[in-house]
């Protein structure tokens, strides 16, 4: 099965990091992932966003425009890619920088007050880490304990070694907000 | 152990490992990743890392190192490769060894940065002036873009020739599960012809201008001797379901991974398809795909690539006209719809031949 996911928010929202955990999390669980950032010329106060392709299989395309499962970090992301999402597939999106919640009603729509929940762990930077752990709950794309162990390369890789237990456990926070679902 | 590595890195990378010590580039999407880790990582391993003035520079300092007998390789993108052009032409007339990379954008002109295969006519067929070849290994994975860097340089010192790694941008960018040989040892060839200082030996000459009448002809008849040596030595191709295959998709890079993927969906539904993916283009596997085309099960072909259609010509002098071939495409850096290639697939399959 291909599951299309796309991470989208402002420059410095850690989407790029959030994409390439969620891909580590993804080959650890056996899968086959692909990363692929987008590396325009965006403009300042515009999106950032990257594209996780995730197969039982060797990946076809690692780029999509007909994602199944995003992510919006941010207002102007929910407003580029809300129609982009397929037909029954998932939007999830950061509430505290969105005003204008998504309209459809043929996709499922969660809301996370990211930002909120991140400060309260002691940063905003949390913030995606939070969204990737409530990504695996509502979508099951592969077992939790693969993206914690995403998460441990990594940070551990880049020497930030003591940021691994801090953004596990911010993702634990966005897990535990729909680990009943 | 697997890593997750960018196609641009693992193509940088893979250089080092196979002894490469002299870079010069200039920067330019979406390659840049391969100038910038070349400029991190050359004088960690005692080489030399030049930011050319322009392309033009480039290549000719490639042209200088080569000369000199050292593993050199310069990387671009497409209006980069055709500033290089004429010291292309240069480095394949003087037979010297070196590795270019052309990680294609949408062209012509400026064009954009996207993915796209619009350089195929000038890699295969010769982007400056007169008779020459470059060998062009076509990536589609970020595992070949290493095994195949680490190709291209044995390659080049074996038939002193430049070689070519021709991709689209979006190989170049994307991130995946890779692995780089360990303990791999480069296999250094003799260099006697270089230009290392003539004390106490008589002096070698590199050349590419013959005023004699017999001269240049001379060099002509060597450097087709050589194609015909490697064209009967050396091709790659990667065949897919293509055993008993009605259609086969032909394609190369990234549309290639999307008509593999395509294949296996419609064999799940039951129908007799599928591809057959370049990985060389110079030496283009030309008996292989005359040999598909003489089976009985084969119906036709379909060539589907990031462009108007340049691959395609091959595809057809190789197909002649045993079997029909078809043609889909889109340019300026837009990816081929899985949905029409599957429609075009499904045409061919009810015998309907021309597509477009």
């Amino acid at each position: 099965m291909e599951n299309r996911v796309i991470i989208s928010g402002f420059g410095g929202q850690g989407v790029l990091s959030a994409g390439m955990v969620l891909s580590y999390g993804a080959m650890f669980a056996g899968k086959y992932p692909t990363f692929f950032p987008s590396y325009g010329a965006e403009q300042r106060g515009g999106t950032s966003n990257c594209t996780v392709v995730i197969d039982d299989e060797e990946v076809a395309s690692p780029v999509t425009q007909s994602p199944n499962i995003v992510v919006c970090m941010n207002q102007p992301s929910v407003n580029k890619f809300e129609n982009w999402v397929e037909k029954g597939g998932f939007l999830i999106y950061n509430k505290s920088l969105v005003n204008n919640p998504p309209k459809r009603d043929d996709i499922e729509t969660f809301s996370i007050d990211a930002n909120k929940l991140a400060l309260e762990l002691g940063d905003v930077r949390f913030a995606n880490m939070i969204m990737l752990g409530a990504l695996i709950a509502i979508t099951k794309l592969y077992p939790f304990e693969h993206l914690l162990k995403g998460i441990e390369k990594f940070f551990g890789q880049k020497g930030r070694a003591n940021l691994v237990l801090l953004n596990q456990n911010a993702a634990k926070v966005g897990y535990e907000l729909f680990a009943r679902l | 152990m697997k890593e997750l590595i960018k196609g641009n890195e693992a193509l940088a990378e893979a250089a080092i490992i196979a002894g490469c010590r002299h870079y010069f580039g200039y920067p330019i999407t979406p390659q840049n990743e391969i100038t910038a880790y070349m400029a991190k990582r050359m004088p960690e391993v005692g080489g030399v890392f030049v930011q050319a003035e322009s392309e033009v520079a480039s290549i000719n300092m490639v042209f200088g190192a080569a000369a000199a007998g050292v593993r050199v390789m310069t990387t671009t993108s497409s209006p980069g490769f055709s500033l290089m052009q004429e010291g292309v032409s240069y480095l394949a007339a003087a037979h010297l060894p070196c590795v270019l990379a052309n990680i294609m954008r949408g062209g012509p002109g400026l064009g954009n940065i996207a993915g796209s295969q619009g350089d195929y006519f000038q890699a295969v067929k010769g982007g400056g002036h007169g008779d020459y070849r470059l060998i062009v290994l076509t990536p589609a994975y970020v595992q070949e873009m290493i095994d195949f860097t680490i190709l291209a340089f044995d390659l080049a010192d074996k038939y002193l020739i430049p070689v070519l790694i021709l991709t689209d941008g979006i190989v170049g960018q994307m991130v995946e599960p890779a692995e780089f040989p360990k303990d791999y040892k480069p296999n250094f060839y003799d260099k006697s012809w270089a230009l290392t200082g003539a004390k106490g030996r008589p002096k070698n000459v590199v050349r590419t201008l013959w005023l004699d009448d017999y001269g240049v002809e001379n060099n002509n008849i060597k450097l087709q001797q050589k194609y015909a040596r490697i064209k009967a030595e050396f091709v790659m191709y990667e065949e897919f379901m293509t055993e008993d295959a009605e259609v086969i998709l032909v394609a190369y890079g990234t549309p290639a991974r999307i008509c593999k993927a395509i294949t296996k969906k419609l064999r799940n539904e039951g129908y007799k398809v599928g591809t057959f993916r370049l990985q060389s283009a110079f030496p283009f596997p030309e008996y292989r795909l005359m040999e598909l085309a003489l089976e009985k099960h084969v119906k036709g072909f379909l060539v589907v690539e990031m462009s108007a259609g340049q691959m395609v010509e091959d595809v057809r002098l190789s197909v002649r006209d045993y079997k029909p071939v078809n043609f889909y495409g889109r340019m300026g850096g837009v990816l081929p719809e899985e949905r029409k290639i599957i429609e075009y697939t499904l045409d061919m399959l009810k015998g309907k031949v021309e597509v477009n």
